[in-house]
């Protein structure tokens, strides 16, 4: 039910954005969607691609700082209001969300959201038990990577 | 405008005669003086008598003052090792003042002083006021740390017995110093080089102009600085800017001093024997050759140090000063021989930042000190890779430990550095020792 994401440490200096980019794609990893968190000194960036191993693998060789944590994507209804249904369930459940981004897929009327919760598994009891139920992995890479 | 630098007719403090004794008389003095501190040091300190009978000498091994390179050499080490009052001759009842100085591994350096002492301290700080030409009649400013660092009260005494009126105003607050400056008349300013060039710009900024105050001497030492240095401060505040050298080891500043001639630092070798050796061998120098500054306290009685290594490399001066002193002089201090390094006045070894490092992330993460100087205020960075261990997917995170890297190393040094988070393997490996340090200041 979780998704394993990358995160990249990222020095704020020109350049420093591109580089694990380049390293991916001379491995042939395709990116399914990344967010840039970012202070005045420094940037995390944020990936989710189907072999995360290989992913993580490359850039470490890279001499890249990864990092991998769990992350929860749900399906949110693509109107005004489909995000808040979701966030009433957890915040009902007291459960704090870190960050959260947006895939750029989108099918019919549904957006893909990927939620990082400061307790996970609590979190996807509470949805599940409020009827919403989180993409797992591979349903997810299919879908994304067409 | 008033010329204030013109010359200032002669005023000779009586103290100052033992700055002219002739050579012979020194010498004699300095042996009769060193067997005595020897002898002393033998009886009551227990690292120096384990050295000696190592080498199978005593006291009476010593028959002149050339014997003095067959003792042994003391180094920072022993007082860090025998923390906080194992090199004391004198017992505790008999020492009326502790200070302190930074040490390498968070603790500090402790010496200690009798009554007489404060005395001898005292004296050789009078003798560097009247060798930068002040008097009874001069208002002081003494801008030297008070408290634990021996910079301040060692001023402030050497002040007061020259006859002076001294103003203690410490370190720091400077928009208040300026207006001390201007309003009480001040006639010379003791404090650190680059303060002082802090002090010059803030002025400027304030609209001060230190040249149209009374304001005519500087008496600047706790770290290095370079003659293009004083000629902008001399220039910028229309003062003579004066060198003195010291260190807490072997008392406080009141080691050595510029004179009128401002060439060359003359040592109170009266009460600070000094030799020259070359750092690797240990040998003694021949006057002239640059090497390492050994000093012996011929009088210090509470905590004497004998050939005490002090890390400053310097060469005697050999030709007879203008002032007509007989001390020798020992050229200005330019660089160390270890890896200290000197910010605001502050000794700094990169083993202090590094073991706040530690303490914070358990590992020591590769990093580098770059030291900046912005607007005459010395700056300092601390590069430091992060590591996959605390790489966090947290901002929060990362900036928490940003923060208390920067709490921890400010607690070490006594300065706040800016800590900047770095991509691993961007610090530049090296064979041996690393080079921790970027010095930017740009000494020129």
């Amino acid at each position: 039910m979780k998704i394993n994401q990358l995160s990249v440490f990222l020095e704020n200096s020109p350049g420093r954005l591109s580089e694990p980019c380049k390293v991916l794609a001379a491995a042939g990893v395709n990116i399914l969607t990344l967010s840039l968190a970012d202070t005045e000194q420094f940037g995390i960036l944020r990936l989710i691609v189907r072999d995360w191993r290989k992913a993580r693998q490359v850039l470490e060789k890279a001499g890249c700082v990864v990092n991998v944590t769990e992350v929860v994507a749900l399906e949110v209804q693509d109107r005004p209001g489909g995000l808040e249904e979701v966030l009433k369930i957890v915040e009902k459940a007291g459960i704090n969300i870190e960050y959260m981004y947006a895939f750029t897929y989108r099918s019919r009327d549904q957006a893909i959201i990927v939620f990082c919760f400061e307790q996970p598994d609590q979190a996807i009891k509470a949805l599940q038990a409020a009827g919403v139920n989180p993409i797992g992995d591979i349903d997810l890479y299919d879908r994304v990577e067409k | 405008m008033a010329n204030r630098t013109k010359a200032q007719p002669p005023v000779f403090h009586p103290l100052s005669a033992s700055d002219f004794l002739p050579v012979p008389q020194l010498r004699q003095l300095q042996f009769a003086r060193l067997a005595a501190i020897v002898q002393r040091a033998y009886d009551h300190v227990q690292v120096f008598r384990q050295r000696m009978e190592q080498r199978g000498l005593t006291p009476a091994d010593l028959r002149s003052l050339d014997d003095v390179t067959r003792l042994p050499f003391a180094i920072k080490a022993d007082l860090r090792d025998t923390y906080p009052f194992g090199l004391f001759a004198s017992p505790m009842s008999d020492v009326v003042r502790l200070h302190a100085s930074s040490g390498t591994t968070g603790k500090p350096i402790v010496v200690a002083y009798t009554r007489e002492d404060i005395e001898v301290w005292t004296s050789v700080m009078l003798r560097t006021f009247a060798a930068c030409g002040l008097h009874r009649g001069d208002i002081i400013q003494n801008a030297y740390g008070y408290g634990l660092f021996t910079g301040g009260l060692g001023a402030h005494y050497g002040a007061e017995a020259l006859g002076a009126t001294v103003i203690p105003t410490s370190g720091g607050n400077t928009d208040r110093q300026i207006m001390i400056l201007k309003d009480f008349g001040v006639t010379a300013l003791c404090c650190t080089p680059s303060y002082f060039v802090h002090l010059i710009e803030r002025a400027a900024e304030l609209g001060v102009d230190l040249r149209d105050l009374p304001l005519r001497a500087g008496v600047f030492g706790a770290e290095p600085w370079t003659e293009s240095m004083r000629r902008h401060m001399e220039q910028a505040s229309g003062i003579k800017a004066y060198d003195i050298y010291g260190l807490s080891e072997i008392i406080g500043p009141g080691v050595a001093s510029e004179c009128d001639a401002q060439t060359g630092l003359h040592v109170f070798e009266d009460h600070f024997y000094p030799e020259i050796i070359d750092p690797e061998t240990c040998e003694v120098l021949p006057d002239g050759a640059e090497g390492e500054l050994v000093l012996t306290t011929l009088s210090k009685q509470a905590m004497p140090m004998i050939r005490y290594r002090t890390r400053d490399i310097t060469q005697f001066i050999t030709e007879p000063c203008r002032c007509g002193r007989n001390i020798r002089r020992i050229r200005r201090i330019g660089r160390r021989s270890d890896d200290m390094f000197i910010i605001r006045g502050v000794n700094v070894f990169p083993s202090q930042i590094e073991q706040a490092l530690l303490a914070v992330e358990g590992t020591l993460p590769h990093y580098q000190i770059i030291l900046t100087r912005e607007k005459g205020l010395d700056q300092i960075e601390v590069q430091v890779e992060v590591t996959p261990e605390f790489f966090s997917d947290k901002i929060s995170a990362l900036e928490e430990l940003q923060a208390k890297l920067a709490h921890a190393v400010e607690g070490a040094i006594g300065i706040r550095a800016k800590i900047t988070l770095v991509q691993p393997h961007t610090i530049q490996r090296s064979e041996g020792k690393a080079k921790r340090l970027l010095d930017q200041r740009n000494l020129q």
